[in-house]
């Protein structure tokens, strides 16, 4: 046995997922560590955005287990996995573009705002939702975004809306956040800013998974890197390691992907 | 930013001046109409419940073709207890809304397994089903004839003061008092947090959902609020008419709505009342006058298809260019120039 430390916060064992004919997870396992930076990085159709869907409860597995704190979570629905303390955020800007800023993230903290029907009625839930009001603030200003707070989301450029896009994961107060490619897309000061922030979340006592395709980030920012191929594992370490595994090359070579490795490497 | 405070206390004060002046306009309204016209000013004060109450389903991002056959699904419960089981009127009114809610609360687990057009054609299936157990069990619903002399709200008589409630200017006012708190109700809940929670799942159920939102849920709690208000309104009907039946609460009723909610617009709150109001003017007073009124299904038509393709953000859209007006022209000539919608 482990110790308490060493258990691992977010397990998956023997995770499979079949759309039909095709297998996209193939009995998959991995484990996270508490307080790392974990990434999880793979060709493109390796499978990484069907397994976080999986995590994060989008789909069910077809077969295997995925164990949070301990417990075995598979198939149980997103937003009970929230309540637990597994956030995930999306690729792009998945976001409530119609809401301003701070609404987007008072919606993130739907899960700390709790208030009975009647006092919600009443008014009388006026304390919890200036409390709600008061952290959603925070975390805006964790990210920089306080200014911005009472702007229409669509006025925000690409990199502002990211950052919100985890100012809202971060508002629901995750043990786990699951970051679904968070530097796509971005020019390589905003891609320091954004792992200079994934730092500072990790800092914050949360643990931290990421499916990422810039190389460079991915291997800057990780602790620990999980490769997975053709929907199963391929390799997981850190990343000296990861780096340097000839399997992990011949997998990256074999695809369009190439140069990333190369970049890195 | 000084005199913020004052500023939003006289919003205030002329929000609450405003809405003085409105249920004074509304108190005197019937005595300016003939009794024919009393008895459409029941319906239409009746059908601005129905339309309000279908709003806040719309808000999730559902679109329902059953919530008119879930106001007679009130209507009926609310007649069928005081006429079966000798339940009090203004009791059975309550306990119909709350039995409209219920049978939502259960169709809410096939339905909410679809989303958009699918949950659109489920309502339609569901509401038929509902419309063919009416029509075939003649013990309790009295099948395809429906149900008559369904019992009135009880006259109030304490010696000074004595309402007859089958006289419809003070049906009028009943049901203007009931349908105003229930307004209330809606705003409220629009405007706390739940009301967040709806939009937020209309727009973004996924990332809704990965913050903890249970959309089910949620979807649920606003078929079953809808449907609350939608049978308080069958129950109002039902206890005024004194009679129901299937074919009062069939597809083409539901149009109805639909064309009010889209002419009237559902972004805002007041939208979907314009619309039916407005509506309901032209085709009672103006169409009537022109002894065009058997047209209205021919009319509804092309008002629809006109607001859609001039008017697609709805009467409600029409509202800030007014205001805007009417600031303007109070302001005088001086304050010109400033760009309007």
């Amino acid at each position: 046995m482990n110790a308490e430390g060493e258990r691992p916060i977010l397990e998956a064992r023997g995770l499979t997922r079949r759309f039909g004919g095709l297998v996209a997870v193939d009995n998959f396992s991995f484990s996270v560590r508490e307080g790392a930076i974990h990434g999880l990085i793979g060709p493109n159709g390796a499978g990484k955005t069907t397994t976080f869907n999986v995590i994060s409860g989008f789909y069910a597995p077809t077969a295997g287990q995925v164990f949070f704190r301990g417990l075995d979570i598979s198939g149980r629905k997103t937003s009970t996995l929230a309540a637990m303390g597994l956030v995930r955020t999306f690729q792009g800007s998945t976001l409530f573009q119609e809401f301003s800023v701070l609404d987007n993230v008072r919606v993130g903290r739907h899960l700390g705002a709790r208030a009975r029907f009647l006092s919600r009625l009443l008014g009388t839930d006026r304390s919890s939702e200036r409390e709600a009001d008061a952290k959603a603030l925070a975390t805006l200003a964790f990210f920089g975004l306080e200014d911005l707070a009472d702007e229409p989301v669509s006025n925000l450029p690409h990199g502002h809306q990211r950052m919100l896009g985890m100012a809202v994961a971060l508002a629901a107060e995750p043990r786990v956040m699951l970051l679904d490619e968070p530097f796509t897309g971005m020019n390589p000061e905003e891609t320091r800013r954004m792992m200079a922030l994934v730092r500072r979340i990790r800092d914050r006592g949360v643990t931290v998974m990421l499916v990422e395709h810039d190389m460079q980030a991915v291997m800057n920012l990780c602790d620990v890197i999980t490769v997975m191929n053709f929907g199963a594992l391929l390799v997981e370490g850190i990343p000296e390691v990861v780096r340097n595994d000839p399997a992990v090359i011949e997998a990256y070579l074999g695809s369009a992907a190439a140069n990333g490795v190369n970049d890195a490497a | 930013m000084p005199g913020a405070g004052t500023g939003r206390l006289v919003r205030r004060i002329a929000w609450q001046l405003r809405l003085v002046f409105l249920f004074a306009a509304l108190a005197v309204l019937p005595y300016l109409l003939s009794y024919s016209q009393q008895e459409i000013a029941v319906l239409l004060v009746i059908n601005v419940l129905l339309v309000s109450s279908y709003r806040l389903l719309t808000l999730t991002g559902e679109w329902s073709l059953g919530h008119v056959v879930i106001m007679g699904v009130g209507a009926y419960a609310s007649a069928l207890l005081a006429k079966r089981l000798g339940v009090p009127v203004p009791i059975s009114l309550l306990l119909g809304g709350g039995i409209a809610a219920a049978t939502a609360a259960v169709l809410s687990f096939p339905l909410f397994r679809m989303k958009g057009f699918y949950f659109l054609i489920g309502s339609f299936a569901a509401g038929e089903i509902i419309r063919l157990i009416w029509k075939r069990f003649t013990e309790p619903f009295g099948g395809p004839k429906g149900l008559k002399r369904i019992d009135a709200f009880p006259d109030i008589d304490i010696g000074f003061l004595s309402i007859d409630f089958y006289e419809p200017v003070n049906y009028y006012f009943l049901a203007l008092i009931v349908v105003s708190a229930s307004l209330f109700v809606l705003y409220r809940i629009e405007r706390s947090r739940i009301g967040l929670t709806f939009h937020a799942i209309h727009w973004q159920d996924r990332l809704a959902e990965s913050v903890g939102i249970d959309t089910f849920r949620y979807r649920t709690l606003a078929f079953v609020i809808a449907s609350f208000f939608a049978g308080i309104a069958g129950g109002l009907y039902a206890h005024y008419v004194g009679a129901v039946n299937p074919t009062r609460f069939g597809v083409d009723q539901m149009v109805y709505v639909l064309v009010w909610a889209i002419v009237g617009g559902t972004a805002t709150f007041h939208g979907p009342i314009l619309g039916v109001v407005v509506l309901t003017v032209i085709n009672e007073i103006v169409l009537r006058a022109l002894g065009l009124d058997t047209a209205r299904p021919l009319i509804y038509g092309a008002i629809l298809i006109l607001s859609v393709l001039y008017l697609p953000k709805g009467l409600e859209s029409l509202v800030p260019r007014v205001r805007e007006r009417v600031r303007r022209w109070r302001s005088g000539p001086a304050a010109t120039g400033e760009g309007a919608g």
